[in-house]
């Protein structure tokens, strides 16, 4: 039976799975991080100017556009098969979801809102922490969901260019011929998506507007 | 209470070729209540705005009792003022009492202080506290959260209040509870008070002046009477429909025709009428009771007199 195969596979190397998956977590981590950090602040820019808003989407959609892959292949020629280019690839991949989000939510805030808290007295300071991010926070928390989802499963891609993580059990296990091997992979990565995406669903209820 | 004088005020936005507000002067007394009113593009939210520098002149000095408000600091200008909007612009994250605690909270105020302030004011706009407090606008009917728009805006007890088409989006039954509400709150607060609409009922309902605007100037500045019974040009006579005279008795108040309490005034059994109430009530209560002239009563108290021909005269404008 291929499933207890791969349990048995993973369990006798415990130790490696286990790095393997702080890998992982880390890759997916390190993108977000950095991802949020870029994504956000550009994204509260550009949804104040249209032209800026124009550009910034549309490089960020083609972004979108191009595989994972790709990107991670792209990476190595200025990283190397390292860690740090497969970290800096994903980080390509969060950066559309986060921003175009942060985007729409900052641009849909309604104007009558905003007028409201500047002609109470708010300073502009005051406008974007008090009104503006707490009105856009469910729109970005669900960017950040969609990002994380696809971090984590183009993570597995970084064992192809020496990035380590989960990844490395489809490798092996498409060398080897052993799809147990490859289940433990494709296993773990499926499992991890599907607690990250009830986790990010908790927080997205958190930050609901009530209603 | 705060007076409000506008000079030679104008506003020309960027990119247009004519004045939204073009050479206004006008004195706003203090505690008066003061509507401007226009048909949509007049120029009276602009002029509204300018007073809390949502937008500024590109002429013209705006004074609030005598400082000119380009001298002070804008976040606390407009902590001074209460705003009202189109809808409330009620903050949708934020409960009732967090809206409401918005300013006072800017201010620095005690958090004992806000809240029993907030218990205050949901009374004076007759939400109950218990209830509303907890309350997100979404849960909120368009009136009661206007309703919380009032309150939010009366919190640091400003002594002027700015509101713009407040009651614009309600429906007409709604609106005319909202609009007795405003006249009974008005009393009880004694603030200055400008209120922009486009319904000329609303403004000749609540107007202790109404200034008629068109095409960014100010056509006539007069009380509701005056505006019915002396228009100074087709405009106003057409936008006030001032030539159907029992439509004109509905829409003109008691309080704003009566005579003053003779001396030794005793009530005693006199028939008695409501100094907010239309003329047109008063008529047909003088010619059901046959009484020479009616007691008017503000909060129970008599405040003066209505005879019928006092109603004849206002209608004739003599």
């Amino acid at each position: 039976m291929i499933l207890f195969d791969a349990f048995q596979y993973a369990a006798a190397r415990s130790d490696e799975w286990l790095r393997a998956l702080e890998q992982h977590l880390v890759l997916v981590a390190v993108a977000l991080a950095i991802g949020i950090a870029l994504c956000v602040p550009l994204g509260i820019l550009s949804s104040r100017s249209k032209s800026v808003s124009f550009a910034v989407i549309n490089s960020a959609n083609g972004l979108r556009v191009i595989p994972s892959l790709a990107i991670l292949f792209l990476a190595i020629p200025y990283f190397g098969l390292s860690f740090t280019a497969a970290a800096l690839a994903l980080t390509l991949l969060a950066l559309p979801p986060i921003l175009i989000n942060t985007d729409a939510a900052f641009r849909t805030i309604p104007a009558a809102v905003k007028e409201a808290a500047y002609g109470m007295g708010m300073t502009s300071r005051q406008v974007l922490w008090r009104i503006e991010l707490p009105l856009a926070l469910p729109v970005i928390v669900t960017g950040i969901r969609t990002a994380t989802i696809e971090v984590i499963a183009s993570a597995t891609l970084a064992a192809f260019i020496g990035g380590g993580g989960l990844g490395i059990y489809i490798t092996r296990g498409f060398a080897l011929f052993d799809n147990s091997i490859l289940l433990v992979g494709a296993i773990s990565v499926a499992l991890l998506a599907l607690t990250a995406e009830v986790l990010m669903g908790g927080v997205e209820r958190l930050v609901r507007i009530p209603s | 209470m705060s007076a409000l004088r506008f000079e030679h005020v104008s506003k020309t936005f960027p990119d247009s070729t004519y004045a939204a507000v073009n050479d206004c002067t006008l004195a706003v007394d203090s505690a008066s209540f003061v509507v401007l009113l226009g048909p949509s593009g007049c120029g009276k939210t602009t002029l509204l705005k300018m007073v809390n520098r949502l937008i500024e002149p590109t002429a013209g000095e705006i004074f609030l009792d005598g400082t000119n408000i380009r001298a002070l600091d804008v976040t606390a200008l407009r902590r001074q003022i209460g705003y009202v909007i189109q809808q409330g612009g009620l903050f949708p994250h934020l409960t009732v009492a967090q809206n409401i605690a918005v300013v006072p909270e800017l201010l620095g105020w005690q958090k004992a202080r806000i809240d029993a302030r907030i218990n205050d004011l949901l009374e004076l706009v007759q939400l109950n506290p218990d209830y509303y407090r907890a309350r997100y606008p979404a849960q909120l009917s368009g009136g009661q959260q206007q309703r919380v728009g009032l309150a939010r805006a009366l919190a640091a007890d400003p002594q002027l209040l700015l509101m713009d088409e407040p009651f614009g989006a309600i429906d007409a039954l709604t609106r005319a509870a909202l609009q007795d509400e405003m006249l009974r709150i008005k009393n009880a607060i004694n603030k200055t008070i400008l209120f922009v609409t486009h319904d000329v009922e609303e403004a000749l309902r609540l107007a202790d002046k109404i200034v008629v605007m068109q095409a960014g100037q100010i056509v006539q500045y007069d009380t509701p009477h005056k505006i019915l019974t002396e228009p100074v040009n087709d405009f106003v006579r057409e936008l006030v429909g001032a030539d159907d005279m029992v439509r004109q008795l509905s829409l003109v108040r008691v309080a704003s025709v009566m005579s003053p309490l003779p001396n030794n005034f005793v009530l005693n059994g006199t028939a008695t009428i409501d100094a907010n109430d239309d003329l047109k009530n008063a008529l047909s209560k003088l010619l059901q009771t046959g009484a020479p002239s009616l007691a008017v009563l503000q909060e129970n108290k008599p405040v003066g007199v209505l005879s019928l021909e006092k109603i004849r005269a206002s209608a004739t404008g003599h």
